[in-house]
């Protein structure tokens, strides 16, 4: 007798035709979408190129600054991959991403207005005017977050004493290079170019207020403001001009960019003060960027002058809620 | 075309492709852990200040998934496919999903450290712009928890439609949100202020146009009543 196995599947146990092409979508659609997003991810690599622009290089003979704090560094890596340098676009990773091809040689910065000394000083010049110090020093943007970062520079007081201000000059007021050719990323960002900041005599001359060269041992990075930036660690993020240009003697209260923008919002002074609120941050406390990768990262309480208190006395006697 | 839409695995697809940018925020954090996981095609950037960079994400994500919800009607109605209408309560649950991942990074990292109702809620009551997101992210709840057949069941087409057109309220709250937020570049909000725009038009329009139709129906009804009479 001849026993006929039963099949192990039957018609019944066939994919329906629409099911099997429905899969056959369905991997193609994600296969498709895979190939989308990794070409879309490799697509700056592709047609950039490689970047033409100056790179940072390291600086020797610097001294060590008593003053520096010991709070931990903020690394490099996020220091020169979250800016507001809007010349070369508004989003904090845009400075890295476009500032590849930036050359900041020849550089010069012109000092001028009412000093007896007005001169142009090419930057490896001006970069050995004084013993160049490393100041570790708190940064704080009025975005509410703030960085630990090893500037390289020496004190502004420097050029001011050799360019000798005339008893007419009472402010100093600082304009950052820009060219829309080579900053097209500018455009459409909502502020007016070129960046242009000030402070009053006593502030530039006093001895914190860095003229600054270099970071973490190197030369500044095209997005950190190379080849030479203001550093003001007592006062919001946006003081400290990058890619300078001119210094200017001025007699009367200079016009300031971000001042210019929003006049209620962003003073001429623009000290770090935790009593004072800026629409739409709070200043009362700040983010700190630190190592590690930072969700769970501490929030401190934000300082009066960013806790430099020796800059204190330039403002005694002044209403800091209406000078802001 | 149809078939593709009409697929239940087409459905399986857009839902994973919808929860791809929070797969992609989740990987990233993974990624920054150990970067040395498999996963070597995303760059782990969540920049260096990661809170803010994944409300932003995150929010901008909820205003995307607002605007493909409400561009499937006008896209039903201009490519001729009702079959898109599939697909409508998932992306619009999906920018309830991203908003609440957005709300919730605000409330938990922005907060951890001194929690205290007291002071999230001073937070909120500061800024004003807060104040406007929270509005719109309060007016999705309802339109979240009836969004489920039985629910459209329960309040009648009509009112169900009605109570939905919050939605336009919200992606309204939600640009202002966004653009009281940005420091002085205002193209991004700008630009999904004029998708809105623009998808709001086209309901006028088509509103305006079913009206104008709907009149010349009615008035063909009762012309040859008319001519009847005067004959």
């Amino acid at each position: 007798m001849l026993i006929k196995p039963k099949p192990d599947l039957t018609y019944a146990d066939v994919t329906p035709r629409g099911l099997y092409m429905g899969r056959r979508n369905f991997l193609l659609g994600a296969l498709t979408t895979y190939g989308a997003v990794t070409a879309y991810k490799r697509l700056p690599s592709l047609f950039g190129g490689k970047a033409k622009g100056s790179v940072p290089v390291p600086i020797q003979g610097v001294q060590k600054w008593p003053g520096s704090t010991t709070e931990p560094v903020t690394p490099v890596e996020k220091v020169t991959h979250y800016n507001n340098f809007y010349e070369f676009g508004s989003d904090k990773s845009d400075p890295a991403r476009n500032s590849g091809n930036f050359l900041t040689t020849p550089w010069s910065v012109s000092v001028e207005g009412e000093c007896e000394k007005p001169r142009k000083y090419p930057i490896d010049e001006m970069m050995h005017l004084a013993p160049l110090e490393e100041r570790i020093y708190r940064h704080r943007c009025v975005e509410g977050w703030s960085l630990v970062v090893p500037w390289i520079g020496y004190s502004l007081s420097t050029i001011v004493k050799l360019a000798q201000p005339t008893s007419k000059a009472r402010y100093v007021a600082f304009e950052s290079y820009y060219n829309s050719i080579v900053m097209p990323w500018a455009t459409g960002t909502g502020i007016e170019f070129p960046y242009v900041e000030g402070l009053r005599l006593d502030e530039a001359m006093h001895p914190l207020t860095l003229l600054c060269f270099g970071m973490y041992g190197d030369t500044l990075y095209n997005q950190d403001g190379a080849p030479v930036r203001m550093i003001l660690p007592w006062k919001y993020g946006y003081k400290s001009v990058k890619s300078l240009v001119k210094i200017r003697f001025v007699k009367s209260m200079p016009p300031t960019t971000w001042n210019n923008y929003a006049p209620n919002e962003y003073g001429f002074y623009s000290n770090v003060n935790p009593g004072v609120d800026t629409v739409p941050w709070s200043q009362a406390e700040e983010m700190r960027i630190g190592p590690g990768l930072g969700l769970f990262n501490a929030k401190i309480p934000t300082r009066l002058f960013n806790g430099y208190n020796e800059v204190a006395s330039l403002y005694a006697g002044m209403n800091l809620r209406k000078y802001y | 075309m149809i078939r593709l839409l009409t697929s239940k695995w087409t459905k399986v697809v857009v839902f994973l492709l919808c929860l791809f940018p929070a797969a992609d925020i989740a990987l990233k954090i993974a990624g920054n852990e150990e970067p040395s996981l498999m996963w070597s095609w995303f760059n782990y950037d969540l920049s260096a200040n990661p809170v803010k960079y994944i409300e932003h994400f995150t929010g901008s994500w909820t205003l995307g998934f607002l605007a493909i919800t409400l561009a499937i009607t006008p896209l039903r109605r201009v490519l001729h496919l009702p079959q898109l209408i599939r697909f409508r309560r998932m992306v619009g649950l999906y920018a309830f999903f991203y908003v609440c991942l957005h709300f919730s990074t605000w409330i938990v990292l922005d907060h951890w450290q001194q929690w205290s109702w007291n002071a999230i809620w001073a937070d909120l009551l500061k800024r004003p712009f807060i104040v406007i997101g929270f509005a719109g992210f309060l007016l999705l709840i309802p339109l979240a928890v009836t969004s489920t057949a039985g629910w459209i069941r329960r309040l009648g087409g009509k009112n169900w439609r009605m109570l939905h057109r919050a939605i336009y309220a919200t992606a309204c709250l939600g640009v202002i949100h966004y653009y009281w937020l940005v420091k002085s570049d205002h193209r991004a909000p700008l630009a999904y202020g004029a998708i809105f725009a623009l998808l709001f038009l086209w309901r006028i329009g088509d509103w305006l146009l079913e009206r104008r139709r709907r009149g010349a129906a009615a008035e063909a009804r009762s012309k040859p009543h008319v001519t009847a009479e005067s004959a």
